[in-house]
């Protein structure tokens, strides 16, 4: 199978999709972005970089990863319902579909040290992964608060040979890890800069939306082989930065038939203060280079999310969901730590699937659609819940 | 009337000293007072600095800076209502410094609008794409006679050099070394070179050279290369450092008549 599609490019030259995008970025960083915009196209459609691809996403990763009809999910909610196993990809996530693109692209433009950043840690494993098997110097920032919640994944990174470096600017977490790591880049402009979602500056989203979108591209030709039907009625993933929602969307953005739901994390509720619902409480602005919806205050400081979720705590979103969501081509829907953990707990029961507690708020948004019973509805489990078993059990009661 | 910043460049051709302090720090009254002490001590050019939740370009001095004036309750609003309470007494040169968040959340017609009216002459948006200045900026700077003030590196291709000096005036900021602020410039080898092909180039712009310098010898060697440099981290070090500005300013240029 070819897993990189030539699909419909969705942003213009400069990297906008509609007015979201761009590159917003100081001028120290201009060498190292023009770098990468003027060849990442040309290096992703050589053929040596597709066979390399494909053949590592096949037998490293583990793809195709199964579209799993839930036998029992379906009969509670009566519709059918498929679930996309980004869960079963090597290091328990859809992050290492982008690792895996970026670190060849890496190794193509000759760069010997990798930087990157990571929030709950799963994207900090995912590079740290690719490194280790390209034995490449790997430099991960985490915020110091994310270090002491994701100890796992903390020691997973070091196992693996990356060097795990605390943000201690700002609130210490994603968004400050994210600013370290594009300071590194500053400093170093001869390392590569990973980035693990659809945000950042042009190229990155059009890029890491190009590699996760596999997820799509496998949908579409499993619910052939299913259903007889290319295109489901809906496609469900969670959004952080956005990434595993952009791959699982890519290839029905065009289609009439095809709902696509991205669901924030509300947190504790969209009025607390304490949600990462963008979409909803953003305003347009301007974050890691980008023009996207942005958490922040009327003076345009930006807001310190929060989600039980390490993963969807970040105050923006990818330009290409900003597009979607502002011109209506797609919904964003939010739900809070209860409704996810309560998801969580009900797929693990009813089909024997722990999630990850990003991938449980897709799952929780079932409750807010009113499919007919003919509806076929993918949910994107991006990520396996191994991670989350501390949070688990302190919430959840046997 | 012509623009403070292209009057200072027309009247004074070597070792220009600007200085940045951060709008709001260390206290949130402390910009007019901080602009004033620097008047008297008759800096050239001062840059203020707006506070930004993020700022992608500057080290961890600047940050704190930040950090602390957010905390102040800084704002753009209330920085340009010091600003224009002193209009009288301030008659050094202003730029204000700004990430692009910050001024298009204020409304970027507005924005220079009251620069205009509040004594700025100049603003320095770092990370304002060129098209984006063209197309949405670049027209109301004019209208209030507002300079927008443009970063290359010793890095920045010789093409990119000439778009950025056609855009540029009076002058453009040099980056010493492709890092970000308050790291000390460990050589001017590669400036040296880069002034070399700089110079061969004939632009039409003076140069200030910034980031990371901090003491009186690497100001000195700025100098030799440019028309001036500016210094921010160390100076913002020195306030948290509670030393005067007098000693800090008179230390750059090596008046040795103060005891210090
Ligand atoms: C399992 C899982 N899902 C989703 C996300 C959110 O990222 P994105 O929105 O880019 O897919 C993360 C991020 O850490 C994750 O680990």
């Amino acid at each position: 199978m070819n897993y990189i599609m030539d699909t419909i490019q969705l942003p213009n030259s400069k990297g906008y999709y509609g007015e979201y995008g761009g590159a917003y970025i100081p001028e120290l960083l201009f060498n190292n972005i023009q770098e990468l915009e003027a060849n990442y196209k040309e290096i992703i459609s050589t053929e040596i970089f597709k066979k390399d691809f494909d053949d590592l996403l096949k037998n490293y990763v583990g793809r195709p990863t199964p579209l799993y009809y839930a036998t029992n999910l379906s009969a509670q909610y009566k519709c059918k319902i498929y679930l996309k196993r980004e869960d079963l990809c090597h290091t328990g996530a859809h992050k290492i579909n982008n690792t895996i693109g970026q670190i060849l692209v890496a190794k193509a433009l000759g760069k010997t040290r990798i930087i990157a950043e990571t929030g709950a840690g799963q994207h900090g494993v995912a590079t740290a992964t690719v490194c280790a098997l390209m034995n490449l110097e790997c430099v991960v920032y985490m915020g110091e608060v994310d270090i002491s919640r994701q100890a796992t994944n903390v020691a997973r990174m070091k196992m693996l040979g990356a060097k795990v470096i605390p943000a201690k600017s700002g609130s210490k977490t994603l968004k400050d890890a994210t600013n370290e790591a594009i300071r590194d880049w500053i400093n170093n402009p001869n390392s590569y800069y990973l980035i693990g979602s659809v945000v950042g500056p042009h190229p990155y989203p059009d890029m890491v939306a190009r590699f996760q979108s596999v997820i799509s591209s496998e949908i579409k030709q499993q619910l052939k082989q299913h259903q007889n039907i290319s295109e489901p009625d809906f496609v469900i993933a969670c959004v952080g930065g956005g990434s595993n929602a952009a791959g699982a969307f890519y290839e029905f953005i065009d289609s009439k038939k095809t709902k696509l739901i991205g669901v924030e994390a509300a947190g504790k509720g969209i009025d607390t203060r304490h949600s990462a619902a963008t979409m909803v409480l953003g305003k347009d602005g301007i974050l890691h280079g980008c023009k996207s919806v942005v958490m922040q205050t009327s003076d345009g400081q930006v807001i310190e999310p929060y989600s039980i979720s390490a993963g969807l705590d970040y105050p923006g979103i990818g330009p290409l969901h900003a597009y979607l969501g502002r011109s209506k081509k797609a919904t964003y829907l939010h739900v809070t730590d209860d409704q996810a953990l309560e998801a969580a707990i009900n797929l693990t029961r009813k089909e024997g699937i722990i999630p990850a507690l990003e991938s449980a708020h897709a799952l929780a948004a079932i409750n807010l659609l009113s499919p007919k019973d003919t509806d076929v509805i993918v949910v994107n489990l991006s990520g396996r819940g191994d991670k989350d078993m501390n949070t688990y059990l302190q919430h959840l009661s046997y | 009337m012509e623009n403070k910043i292209n009057q200072l460049f027309k009247e004074k051709k070597s070792n220009i000293l600007s200085i940045y302090i951060t709008a709001g720090f260390p206290e949130l009254n402390d910009t007019v007072k901080n602009i004033r002490t620097l008047q008297e001590l008759e800096v050239d050019l001062i840059e203020i600095g707006l506070p930004y939740s993020d700022p992608l370009a500057d080290g961890p001095v600047i940050q704190e800076a930040n950090k602390v004036a957010i905390i102040n309750n800084m704002n753009l609003h209330l920085l340009f209502e010091q600003l224009y309470f002193s209009k009288e007494e301030i008659k050094i040169p202003i730029i204000l410094m700004g990430y692009l968040n910050v001024i298009m959340q204020f409304g970027i017609e507005l924005f220079y609008k009251r620069c205009a009216e509040c004594n700025v002459s100049g603003v320095i948006i770092p990370d304002l794409p060129i098209e984006e200045y063209n197309s949405n900026h670049k027209y109301y700077a004019e209208l209030n006679n507002v300079k927008n003030i443009f970063l290359i590196t010793p890095k920045t291709s010789i093409e990119r050099i000439k778009l950025i000096d056609s855009i540029s005036d009076p002058f453009i900021y040099v980056v010493s070394s492709n890092s970000i602020t308050g790291n000390t410039l460990s050589s001017f080898e590669e400036l040296r070179s880069f002034y070399n092909q700089l110079n061969a180039l004939q632009l039409k712009n003076k140069t200030l050279i910034g980031f990371g310098i901090s003491n009186s010898s690497q100001y000195e060697n700025a100098c030799q290369l440019a028309n001036g440099a500016i210094i921010g981290s160390a100076f913002i070090s020195s306030i948290v450092n509670a030393q005067p500005a007098k000693n800090f300013i008179h230390n750059i240029r090596k008046l040795k008549s103060i005891a210090l």
